[in-house]
C-alpha cells in the first residue's frame, strides 16, 4: 500500500510525493499523519515564490493550489475572506469589479522567474510579507490581514482575528503568521482587509541625479500631508556585461522624453485633488528648479506596475538582494553601489533592490554588513545558480533566533512544516 | 461583582515579603521599592476600579538593565510580575494579585530622539500617548492613534493594549503606527524587535507583543511613527429619523468609496443625555446622529463632504450640518466626547461596554440591544466608532441595588455574545484583561485558546508575568464585570472616556 492510501484515499498525490487537499480537514488528516510519524513536510502554493529561502530536506509536499476560492466578499464591509490557494489575481479580479484593491500592492515575482506575470497565492503573499510601493503609506501586507484560520504541526485547526478591523481579542497571530514562510501554520483561510480604489493616478518624474538631492526629495515626499502614494528612484544601468540592459525599453512612455537616471512619485485621487497636491508639492519640492514629467493616469498606472513586477530584473540569473534600512542612510547606501551594479530605490528611499553578479558572489556578504550598519536588514530573494557562498538567506541575531526557535516550537514541535526554511533549526 | 477568580496565591512568596523587599532594594535602590500599605495602595487597581488587590510590593526601576535584573530575579524566586504603565487601562490588565510585585514604568518618561528624517520618535515607554504629539507638533507632525485618554495613558499601555482610537479605520491601531519596541522576557533577556525600518524581516514579533496585555514581556522603549497633520480636516452632523437610515448612510459613505477620518454614531438616548450636559446643538428628534470627518486637501474634503452630503439626503437625513470652521468642528465633537460623563449624570452607575461588529449590522445590533433593555428593564445609551465597527453601549444603573447589578451584568454579557453572533469581537480597544476573560471562549475553541498558551509558555514557561489575564480561568462562559462607574466616580474622572 502506498503512503498516500495510508493516509487518505481521498487526497490526490502526484508521482513526486505532492499532496493537494481539497479541503481543510484534509491538510489537518495529512500533517496528523506526518506529525505521528515524524515527517517533515515543504508546503507550497503554485510555486512561485518557492525559490525563496533555503532549500528544505523534505521528501514530502503539500500543495495549497486546489485549496482555492473565494468565501466571503462583501465590498461595504471592506473585507474579503478567501481560501488559501486562491491566486491573488482572482482577488483582484473581484475586488476591482467593486473598484476596490489590497492597498499594500502586492509584489509580482512571476518576472524575475521567467519574464510574465505570476502573483501566485494569497497564502503566498501572506508567507512572504512583501509589499509594494505604497508600503510606505499604508503599511505592508502585514497591516491588511485580518484574520486566518491555518494548521499548526500538530495537525490541528487553529484561528486568530476575525473580520473587523479593530479587534484586541487575543494574541494577534495574523501578524506572527505574515512573513513566516510557512514554518508556522499552514494557512487554509485568510481575511484581507480591502479599500476603495483611487480613481486616477499621476507621476511626476523629476531629473536628478545627486544622492543628496535624491534623499532631501524622499524627506521631503515623506514628510508632506499630500498623500504620497509611491516614490523610487532608478539609476543608470551599470557598463558591466554580466546585466541584462532593459531599462529604457521598461520605462519608455510618450511623456518621458528622457534617458537619464530619475525620481519619480506618484500621488492618487480624483482629478481635483491630484492638481491641488501637484500644485502645492511643487513648492514644497521647488520642482521648478528641476527638470520634471508628468505621466497621466494612462501612463502612471503601467509605470507603478512596472515597479512592481520587478521587471528591471526580469528572468535574472544573478543574486538579488531586498534590503531594507533607514531612510537617513540612503544616500551612503547609494554612495557604496556607486552604480556597480544594478539596482533601483523604492518605498520613498528604504528599500533597495540590488543585483549581484553571480562573479561577485562574495559581495553579498558585504552588502549585508553595510544593511545591518544602516539599521537594516537583508534578504537574498534569489541566488545565482553556481551560488555557493555561506551566507544565510535573512537577517537575525542570536537573541530573535532564539527566540523564532520558542515560537516555532508552540505551533510546531516536530518541525514538521517547512523545516530550516528560514533559519537552521526553526 | 460576581466573584473574580485570580491565580491560586503562593503563601511562601508572602511569607518572604521582607527578604524579596529587600533584594529587589539592591536593584533599584530602596526609595524605589515601595512596600508599606500606604505607599502601594494607589497601585491596587487600574481603571477598571472594581475590582482591587493590594500587590505584595511596588518597584520602580529607572533603565533597561534594572528591569532586566528585576525579572532576572523574579523569575529565579518565582515571583509573579504585573506590569504597569500608567494604569488608566479599562480592563484591568494590570490588576495586582497579593503575591506578585508590580512593575511601574512611570519612570521611564522620556522621549530619546526625535528624528524627522525617518519619521519617527523614540521613547521610553512611559511618554503619555498625547506627549509625544506635543512634542512634534510644532513642526506639523503628530502621532495618529488618538485613545481618549490619550492625556493620561502612556504609549507603553498602548503596545501592550493595541490600543485605538476614532481614527482608526483611515490610519490604523497602534500595531500599524509602531516600528520597534525594546522588550524585556520574564527571565531578564532584553530584545529589539524592529527599528527605525518599515517591516521587519522573520517573525512579526513586534506584532506579536502588541496587544498582548503584558503577558509576554515588559516593553522598555518604542519607537513610533509620526505623520504630517492634513492641510483640512471638516466635519459633517447629520440626523437621522430612524435608525436604519442612519445605519444605511454609513454603510453607503464606505461602499461609495469614501474612507472617513473618523465616523461615529449616536443613538436617541445618547444624543438626549449629551446634549443635556454638553449643549452641543444636536437635533433632539433624530433617532440617530452620525459625525463623519473628513481630512486632506481643501478642495479633496469639501468634495467628500458633498457626496457624504448627498448619500445622507438620499438616506433621508432629517438634519445636515458642515463644520463651517474649526470652532464648529470641535462643537460637533464636543457632545460625543462628553457621552460618558452625560451617562454618569442619567444614573448612578454606568457600564461602559466594547464590542465591535461589522458596520452594515449595527441597525440589527441597536434594535437587539433595545429589546434587551427593555427585558431588563435597564436604560441603554450607545455610541458607535462607525468607522471601524466598534459599538460602547452604556448601562445605566444602581449599583446599591444588588439585583440590578446583577442583570446589569447579564445584559451586559449579553451584548458582547451579539457581537460575536453578528461577526464581530468581544473587545475592539478596551482589552480582555480580566474582565472579559471568560468570554474568550465565545470566540475561540480549546485548541485557539491553547495555541495561544503554547506561545505564552514559550516565552514564560512558570506563567509569572500577568498571570490570570486575558485567557480564562475557569474556562467556561461566566459573566464577569465590565467598566463599572459609580456616581462618576471614575478612577481618572478627568480623563475623556469615547
Amino acid at each position: 500500500m502506498s503512503t498516500k492510501m495510508k493516509i487518505n484515499s481521498q487526497i490526490f498525490q502526484d508521482s513526486n510525493n505532492t499532496y493537494f487537499p481539497k479541503t481543510e480537514e484534509e491538510v489537518s488528516i495529512l500533517i496528523k499523519e506526518f506529525y505521528k510519524k515524524n515527517l517533515p513536510t515543504e508546503i507550497v502554493g503554485t510555486n512561485t515564490k518557492s525559490f525563496i529561502g533555503n532549500k528544505t530536506q523534505t521528501s514530502n509536499k503539500i500543495s495549497l493550489s486546489k485549496l482555492s476560492g473565494i468565501i466571503d466578499y462583501f465590498p461595504e464591509e471592506l473585507y474579503i475572506k478567501v481560501k488559501a490557494g486562491t491566486p491573488l489575481e482572482d482577488v483582484e479580479k473581484a475586488l476591482e469589479k467593486n473598484n476596490q484593491e489590497l492597498a499594500f500592492e502586492p509584489i509580482d515575482l512571476g518576472f524575475i522567474e521567467n519574464g510574465k506575470t505570476n502573483k501566485g497565492t494569497v497564502a503566498g503573499c501572506l508567507s512572504c510579507n512583501y509589499a509594494g510601493s505604497r508600503r510606505f503609506k499604508v503599511g505592508s501586507v502585514r497591516d491588511h490581514v485580518l484574520g486566518f484560520q491555518g494548521i499548526n504541526g500538530k495537525g490541528e485547526i487553529i484561528k486568530s482575528g476575525g473580520t473587523v478591523v479593530k479587534n484586541v481579542t487575543g494574541y494577534d497571530l495574523s501578524k506572527l503568521i505574515t512573513g513566516s514562510f510557512g514554518t508556522l501554520s499552514i494557512l487554509t483561510e485568510i481575511t484581507l482587509k480591502v479599500l476603495p480604489k483611487k480613481k486616477f493616478s499621476n507621476t511626476i518624474v523629476i531629473d536628478v541625479e545627486d544622492h543628496k538631492k535624491i534623499y532631501d526629495l524622499f524627506n521631503q515626499i515623506s514628510g508632506s500631508s499630500s498623500e504620497v502614494s509611491g516614490a523610487v528612484f532608478i539609476p543608470n544601468e551599470p557598463e558591466d556585461k554580466n546585466y541584462k540592459k532593459n531599462r529604457d525599453q521598461i520605462f519608455k512612455f510618450n511623456d518621458l522624453d528622457f534617458k537619464g537616471p530619475f525620481l519619480a512619485f506618484r500621488i492618487e485621487g480624483d482629478k481635483i485633488s491630484i492638481n491641488e497636491k501637484i500644485k502645492s508639492l511643487t513648492e514644497e519640492l521647488q520642482l521648478n528648479t528641476f527638470r520634471t514629467f508628468l505621466l497621466d493616469s494612462y501612463q502612471s498606472d503601467p509605470f507603478w506596475k512596472k515597479i512592481n513586477n520587478l521587471e528591471l530584473f526580469e528572468k535574472t540569473e544573478n543574486n538579488l538582494l531586498r534590503i531594507v534600512i533607514e531612510p537617513s542612510n540612503g544616500s551612503k547606501m547609494m554612495k557604496y553601489i556607486n552604480n556597480k551594479f544594478k539596482y533601483y530605490i523604492d518605498w520613498c528611499g528604504s528599500l533597495f533592490w540590488i543585483e549581484v553578479p553571480a562573479k561577485k558572489n562574495m559581495k553579498v556578504k558585504e552588502i549585508k554588513k553595510m544593511a545591518i550598519e544602516f539599521g537594516g536588514y537583508l534578504t537574498i530573494i534569489k541566488t545565482s545558480p553556481d551560488y555557493d557562498y555561506d551566507e544565510t538567506i535573512f537577517t537575525v541575531d542570536d537573541v530573535r533566533l532564539m527566540i523564532s526557535k520558542k515560537i516555532k516550537e508552540s505551533f510546531d514541535p516536530k518541525r514538521i512544516l517547512n523545516p530550516g526554511k528560514m533559519y537552521r533549526g526553526v | 461583582m460576581t466573584e473574580l477568580a485570580l491565580p491560586k496565591i503562593d503563601k511562601k512568596i508572602i511569607d518572604r515579603k521582607d527578604e524579596i523587599v529587600k533584594n529587589l532594594s539592591k536593584i533599584s535602590g530602596s526609595d524605589n521599592v515601595l512596600s508599606h500599605p500606604d505607599e502601594v495602595k494607589p497601585y491596587e487597581t487600574d481603571a477598571l476600579a472594581a475590582y482591587t488587590q493590594t500587590p505584595l510590593s511596588v518597584i520602580l526601576p529607572k533603565d533597561t538593565n534594572e528591569v532586566s535584573e528585576i525579572l532576572k530575579y523574579c523569575h529565579k524566586e518565582n515571583v509573579k510580575v504585573i506590569p504597569r504603565g500608567a494604569g488608566t487601562g479599562l480592563s484591568g490588565g494590570a490588576l495586582p494579585l497579593q503575591d506578585a510585585v508590580i512593575l511601574g514604568l512611570g519612570k521611564f518618561n522620556k522621549i530619546l530622539n526625535i528624528d524627522y528624517e525617518n519619521k519617527c520618535v523614540v521613547t521610553q515607554p512611559g511618554v503619555t500617548n498625547l506627549g509625544i504629539t506635543h512634542a512634534v507638533q510644532h513642526k506639523g507632525f503628530y502621532y495618529a492613534p488618538d485613545p481618549s485618554s490619550q492625556l493620561a495613558c502612556s504609549i507603553g499601555g498602548n503596545v501592550a493594549e493595541n490600543s485605538g482610537g476614532v481614527h482608526s479605520l483611515k490610519y490604523g491601531t497602534t500595531t500599524n503606527n509602531i516600528l520597534g519596541v525594546e522588550m524585556v522576557l520574564m527571565d531578564g533577556t532584553i530584545c529589539r524587535f524592529g527599528g527605525k525600518t518599515l517591516d521587519q524581516e522573520g517573525y512579526d514579533l513586534m506584532g506579536l507583543i502588541c496587544g498582548s496585555e503584558g503577558l509576554l514581556g515588559v516593553v522598555t522603549e518604542v519607537t513610533v511613527k509620526i505623520l504630517k497633520k492634513p492641510q483640512v480636516v471638516k466635519a459633517a452632523l447629520i440626523g437621522f429619523p430612524t435608525i436604519e437610515e442612519g445605519g444605511n448612510a454609513a454603510s453607503d459613505i464606505i461602499s461609495n468609496g469614501i474612507v472617513p477620518a473618523g465616523m461615529e454614531i449616536m443613538d436617541k438616548a445618547l444624543i438626549e443625555a449629551t446634549d443635556n450636559f454638553s449643549k452641543a446643538g444636536y437635533p433632539r428628534d433624530a433617532e440617530l446622529l452620525l459625525i463623519v470627518e473628513l481630512d486632506g486637501t481643501e478642495s479633496e474634503v469639501n468634495e467628500l463632504l458633498k457626496k457624504v452630503s448627498e448619500i445622507s439626503k438620499k438616506n433621508n437625513c432629517s438634519s445636515l450640518k458642515l463644520s463651517k470652521n474649526e470652532e464648529e468642528r470641535l462643537k460637533f465633537w464636543a457632545g460625543r466626547k462628553a457621552a460618558f460623563p452625560a451617562c454618569g449624570a442619567m444614573a448612578p452607575d454606568y457600564y461602559c461596554m466594547d464590542g465591535v461588529i461589522p458596520r452594515g449590522k449595527l441597525a440589527e445590533a441597536l434594535l437587539e440591544i433595545k429589546k434587551l433593555s427593555k427585558k431588563y428593564e435597564l436604560l441603554v445609551a450607545n455610541c458607535f466608532h462607525a468607522g471601524d465597527g466598534n459599538l460602547h453601549p452604556l448601562i445605566m444603573f444602581d449599583g446599591s441595588d444588588k439585583e440590578q447589578l446583577r442583570k446589569t451584568e447579564e445584559f451586559g454579557a449579553e451584548i458582547l455574545k451579539l457581537c460575536v453572533k453578528l461577526g464581530g469581537v468581544i473587545t475592539g480597544e478596551h482589552g480582555v484583561g480580566i474582565e472579559k476573560r471568560e468570554l474568550m471562549c465565545e470566540m475561540f475553541n480549546d485548541r485557539d485558546i491553547q495555541q495561544q498558551l503554547d506561545i505564552k509558555k514559550s516565552l514564560d514557561e512558570k506563567n509569572l508575568l500577568n498571570p490570570g489575564k486575558v485567557y480564562p480561568i475557569l474556562r467556561k462562559c461566566a459573566e464577569e464585570g465590565r467598566v463599572h462607574v459609580h456616581k462618576n466616580e471614575n478612577k481618572f474622572p478627568d480623563l475623556p472616556r469615547f
